[in-house]
């Protein structure tokens, strides 16, 4: 592989990371832009995302290192799989809401924000009780069908996740933008108490965002099964503090910024995993990864701390 | 314009209502009549902007009814009484500041159906206001504030409201549109609206108002016509000032 081969395959890597981190950080942005909660439960109901989907594949009878299926098997799979696994984070979402955030709404201060800590504890907890502690093997019904663009290689997993990834993200944009309820939600975002003068219920407003939020988060969890073949009861602290990073990169509050910051946090860590060498020596590497991304954070927060895209919020006084 | 005052459209019945701990509306009794344009005049911190939080049902009173349209209203939820009829004019405009001028009119007819009433009601305020129509694609927050009163106002009037409740229309506007806004609310009161206003400039609510009360602390110290309060003494020198007093209207 020649450099330009190399980054090639670092970019088609980072931009399937980004398109999982912006899945994920669009719950956090889409929560946070209501009720100015960051929710760290969404770290892991996109941990439950990936194992409802790989429940689902093993219902549909796919093996690790078994056959891929092909034609209209494997769309009627995946659409399947995707649906359900998107149904159900979103229907737990929504759960955590009624239940555990609901009962504090008008309680002031980080109570909501210490449950959901709590709440993401439990998820992983009833996980790892359930399914043990050890690693899982992720079926995946995609044939390994690849391409060579020069010396690097795109593979067919890595198109499903762009082509689902945008077209989710697409279906998002134009619900926010065009839909009664997508608008609803802007109003509430940017003015609650006026948005309820208009006659717009809060309460549904709310459940929408949970529901949407954590629907994607659990589409990313299935994602990131394919992606790597595996899922753990561990993998919700370091997708969702990056795709968190993503948010506040993007612009806490703001739907396109977490797209962007999203695919940013993706390269950014596809491209320090790999590294550069120079004066003869090999410089970062993936060790490196979380140094780098988290550092982003931190500057962000100093010199930029609306985000990209974010603008600072108006004193509500 | 002579209106029926023996069926009121909102009523309160010894509203009481609390911050915490703190009294803000005492006992108060207001009676707004159908095709009325009622003014509410008052200091600051007297109780006002509460009194249209109580009737959007932002604030629950703790004591007291508020009765719409000879029902009490008092226990239900604020997207209900805007369905009912109630539509607010929000202090300091209070659009969505990123959406743009049409969205805002969209939102303002949430609880209506979307079709040809929506299209009627649009062309109502596109024609009361030519210069919202011209700015309906402009992203609100970018409006003066002249014209975001407008929209304010237009938004008010898509949730075809039987009561429109006005928080200082006047407050941060120009003289020019500060005329302009009063003519805009005598035309809607004149085409069937009832009008329930809050108002810093006593001069101008008492100019097109009918009736109006004035709240003191958060009790009612003082009610009657226009007519009468603008000759009451206590009036012409705590609100209007002198020089300040209209012609007869």
């Amino acid at each position: 592989m020649t450099a330009v081969d190399v980054y090639l395959q670092q970019a088609i890597n980072g931009l399937s990371l980004g398109a999982m981190y912006s899945l994920l950080a669009l719950g956090f942005t889409l929560v946070y832009g209501i009720l100015e909660l960051i929710n760290f439960s969404h770290f892991n109901v996109f941990m439950v995302g990936s194992f409802i989907g790989l429940g689902m594949l093993e219902l549909f009878g796919v093996m690790p290192n078994g056959a891929a299926l092909t034609g209209f098997a494997l769309v009627g799979v995946l659409l399947a799989t995707f649906a359900v696994t998107m149904l159900g984070s979103g229907v737990l979402g929504v759960l955590i809401e009624r239940v555990a955030l609901r009962p504090l709404r008008n309680i002031r201060g980080p109570a909501s924000m210490i449950t959901t800590i709590g709440v993401s504890y439990v998820l992983f907890n009833v996980i790892l009780l359930s399914v043990g502690a050890d690693a899982k093997n992720f079926p995946s019904p995609l044939p390994s069908v690849s391409f060579a663009i020069g010396g690097a290689v795109l593979r067919l997993r890595e198109i499903l996740i762009w082509v689902i990834s945008l077209g989710l993200m697409g279906g998002l944009t134009y619900f926010v933008q065009f839909t009664k309820m997508g608008k609803a939600m802007r109003a509430t975002a940017q003015d609650p108490e006026a948005a309820r003068m208009m006659g717009v219920e809060v309460d549904r407003v709310i459940i929408t965002a949970f529901f949407l939020g954590s629907a994607l988060a659990g589409a990313g969890g299935l994602m990131f099964g394919l992606y790597y073949n595996i899922t753990s009861y561990v993998i919700g602290f370091q997708a969702g503090l990056r795709a968190f990073t993503a948010a506040v990169l993007g612009g806490i509050g703001n739907v396109p910024g977490a797209m962007l910051g999203g695919i940013i946090i993706g390269l950014i860590e596809a491209f320090a995993s790999y590294g550069f060498t120079a004066f003869g020596e090999h410089w970062l590497g993936a060790k490196w990864a979380d140094v780098i991304v988290f550092s982003i954070l931190v500057l962000v927060l100093v010199f930029k701390p609306a985000g990209l895209l974010g603008r600072l919020a108006p004193n509500k006084s | 314009m002579q209106a029926d005052h023996k069926a009121p459209l909102l009523e309160f019945k010894a509203v009481n209502t609390y911050y915490g701990d703190l009294h803000v509306l005492k006992d108060v009794n207001y009676t707004i009549g159908r095709g009325e344009i009622v003014s509410l005049l008052g200091g600051n911190a007297c109780g006002k902007s509460t009194t249209m939080k109580t009737i959007m049902g932002v604030v629950r009173p703790v004591r007291g009814t508020v009765i719409f349209d000879g029902q009490p209203i008092e226990k239900l939820a604020t997207s209900e009484r805007v369905k009912r009829g109630i539509a607010p004019v929000l202090e300091a405009r209070r659009l969505f500041p990123r959406m743009t001028v049409f969205e805002n009119l969209e939102m303002g007819a949430y609880t209506q159906p979307r079709g040809p009433q929506f299209n009627e009601d649009l062309e109502r305020v596109y024609s009361l206001f030519p210069r919202v129509k011209e700015r309906r694609n402009q992203i609100s927050g970018t409006l003066s504030g002249g014209e975001q009163q407008m929209v304010a106002i237009g938004r008010a009037l898509m949730a075809r409201p039987r009561l429109i409740c006005m928080d200082e229309p006047s407050m941060g506007l120009s003289p020019l549109y500060v005329e302009q806004v009063f003519d805009i609310i005598q035309e809607i009161n004149r085409q069937g609206t009832t009008i329930f206003m809050v108002e810093q400039n006593a001069a101008m609510a008492l100019s097109i108002a009918h009736r109006a009360y004035v709240l003191q602390t958060g009790k009612v110290v003082l009610s009657g016509t226009a007519a009468e309060l603008r000759e009451n003494p206590a009036i012409k020198e705590a609100y209007l000032g002198e020089l300040q007093v209209p012609a007869a209207a």
